[in-house]
């Protein structure tokens, strides 16, 4: 179990205050100039040494991400852009980070901008949260008038600027082309890539898109050294990690834990257990609604980091673990899902914009059992079609959660359209969406 | 993208203000806005200015939403061609394009709120609307409903936002009792129905149960 003396967010339920006494009092902004003055070279090698994988879904070496960009700014200015679109079903971590944590995220911003030479940094919060925007307003406020940030920011002679913008409503702006799209002015549809965004990302300057708390925890790594961060959790799956967990538990609750911790550890010590006993549980969504469900008995051993659920065909996505028990209809459970793609897929690319439909219609039908059980082939094999046929990940993620409930719980949907079918004496027409 | 509660700024919504312009103060805060892009990138601020019209809406109607006049009003403000701004008012689930109740109300019914009941939270909206059909607003312009997708909170799930916050952790009776306070004319705390301390497990954290300290710094190298 990870000792509170080792958790970064050490306001994660806004028990004390957030404001920039409080944050200096945990110990933010603490020796920030010394950090600053070792450069931009050592903060992303110590990154680097960290082991820190993005915070956001993908997992990717966040060290490696901000070596991306151009190591002299030349005509075209850098860009920090912090991912704080935060909408994927189930997760809501990003929101305490700003709400109760907003200096640590400031704090990280700028040692971010020092790591890729940007001095200028966006915060792109979902529009949905007001509360948290005011919070991390009058944070920002405050950096500015104590000298943290703006020019010669903590006296380093570093100049950087910080501002937050709001979204208003659309999932797709998580995704680091779209946000981007969305911050020009423009609706939010992603970008071909490549160029990356480290080449040609905000206004055609160098970009790097990075995740709330990927962000947030890189002062406490720089000050306790990467040694310490990579010292918690399993090889290649470093550091702590902020877990929301949801659903049919006794006591939902965000926590902040090791990475690779055993998830029936994870749901039982913090989250008081699965409604009616272990024994009660029938699947978890591990990584938020993108990443395919488990059954129990994978549940009942599986650790929670990015490899141990790649190896279980699902994912650690942005680690928000949705627990369903006996009683859920799992069906009706991943037909939700697949109507959340629908209406947010963006429209731009055809297998996603026709596919996302087609597949809700047929998982709403699949819910009633009014379909024929080879229409569950035709279900699979849609999935694949849109899976790796669009610009964003947004068509995977679509498809994933109905092949993770076909790959698990295929016997559930036969017996329940044979149910239907010994109910009713027509057969249904076959798939003709 | 389209709706109960969207319309298409193809044309006006009828019965909207033939004509829509910033007061002095909200003029201020959009230059405010402005300011945070570069020279020339002003259209950055395009979702930022739609919100504060239908800030100013609400104040001057009793109802947060988005007309026509005041899209074209932010394209001039912006020197932006007016389908650039229709076109952001319509991607965007949060501009409302046509009038919705003096309280909004929005249900998240998505898998995780799901799971913890928002059937009952959209079951309590929707009779306070005097069951309307979703989009509409009640007899008495009080409430207008609409399902809405994951709103960022599911460990506090189920949540209904109204104005700018969440009520949270709710169930039918609990909705019931804000709804009536909403309809009284008074504006319950937002957070949790049942207490929690943000995101803490119900009846206190079990962990960071120490007061913070600075953490250890490794010794410089």
């Amino acid at each position: 179990m990870l000792a509170d003396k080792d958790r970064i967010f050490t306001n994660l339920y806004g028990q004390h205050d957030w404001r920039l006494a409080g944050a200096r009092a945990r110990g933010d902004w603490d020796g920030t100039k010394e950090l600053i003055a070792k450069g931009r070279d050592w903060i992303v090698e110590a990154v680097k040494d960290s082991g820190l994988r993005g915070r956001g879904g993908a997992g990717f070496p966040t060290g490696l991400k901000w070596s991306f960009m151009p190591k002299q700014q030349g005509e075209r200015p850098h860009y920090l852009v912090v991912n704080a679109d935060e909408s994927e079903p189930g997760t809501c971590k990003d929101r305490d980070i700003m709400r109760f944590d907003p200096h640590k995220l400031i704090e990280g911003c700028l040692l971010a901008g020092v790591g890729m030479g940007a001095h200028v940094g966006y915060i792109y919060i979902r529009g949905e949260f007001y509360q948290e925007y005011k919070h991390l307003q009058h944070a920002i406020d405050e950096a500015y008038e104590a000298g943290l940030i703006g020019r010669n920011a903590c006296g380093s002679g570093f100049d950087f600027d910080l501002y937050v913008t709001r979204g208003a409503g659309a999932y797709i702006c998580g995704e680091e082309t779209a946000l981007i799209e969305s911050l020009e002015g423009k609706k939010g549809m992603p970008r071909l890539k490549p160029p990356f965004p480290a080449a040609v990302g905000l206004y055609g300057c160098p970009t790097t898109v990075n995740n709330v708390e990927s962000i947030a925890v890189v002062p406490t790594i720089l000050r306790r050294g990467p040694a310490w961060f990579a010292s918690i959790g399993r090889p290649k799956n470093t550091g702590t990690k902020v877990f929301c967990i949801s659903g049919h538990v006794n006591k939902p609750c965000n926590v902040e834990e090791a990475l690779g911790i055993p998830m029936r550890e994870l749901i039982e010590r913090y989250a008081g257990g699965v409604r009616g006993g272990w024994d009660n549980l029938l699947a978890v969504i591990p990584g938020g609604s993108s990443v395919p469900l488990l059954p129990k008995e994978i549940c009942d051993t599986v650790l929670m980091d990015f490899d141990s659920l790649r190896e279980v065909k699902s994912g650690l996505g942005t680690a928000a673990v949705i627990v369903m028990d006996k009683s859920t209809d799992v069906i009706a459970a991943i037909a939700r899902l697949a109507k959340f793609y629908k209406v947010e897929s963006c429209g731009q690319c055809t297998p996603c914009r026709e596919g996302t439909g087609w597949m809700w219609r047929v998982m709403e039908r699949m819910v009633r059992g009014r379909a024929e059980i080879e229409e569950i082939d035709v279900l699979e094999q849609v999935t694949r079609q849109v899976e790796g046929h669009t610009i964003c990940a947004l068509g995977d993620a679509a498809a994933w959660p109905i092949q993770g409930l076909i790959r698990h719980f295929r016997p559930l949907m036969e017996e329940r359209i044979r149910a239907a079918k010994a109910g009713r004496a027509r057969p249904m027409p076959m798939a003709a969406e | 993208m389209s709706g109960p509660a969207r319309w298409s700024p193809a044309r006006p919504y009828p019965g909207g203000p033939e004509t829509f312009a910033f007061t002095p103060a909200y003029r201020e805060q959009a230059e405010k806005h402005i300011r945070k892009y570069p020279p020339g990138r002003q259209a950055s601020a395009v979702k930022a200015l739609l919100d504060l019209a239908m800030r100013q809406m609400e104040e001057e109607t009793g109802a947060r939403w988005l007309p026509r006049a005041a899209m074209e009003h932010v394209a001039d403000i912006l020197e932006m061609p007016r389908i650039r701004v229709y076109e952001v008012a319509s991607f965007y689930t949060m501009f409302k394009t046509r009038p919705v109740g003096r309280h909004h109300l929005q249900v998240c019914t998505t898998t995780p709120c799901w799971l913890r009941g928002s059937d009952a939270v959209l079951a309590a909206c929707r009779k306070a609307a005097g069951n309307v059909p979703d989009g509409e607003i009640s007899a008495d312009g009080m409430f207008s409903v609409e399902e809405v997708e994951c709103l960022g909170a599911c460990v506090n799930a189920p949540v209904l936002w109204v104005g700018d916050g969440f009520y949270e952790d709710l169930d039918g009776p609990a909705t019931e009792r804000i709804l009536e306070a909403l309809r009284r004319g008074e504006r319950p705390p937002y957070g949790s129905a049942i207490g929690r301390m943000g995101s803490a497990p119900e009846g206190g954290p079990t962990t960071l149960t120490d007061l913070p300290t600075p953490p250890e710094k490794t010794p410089a190298e």
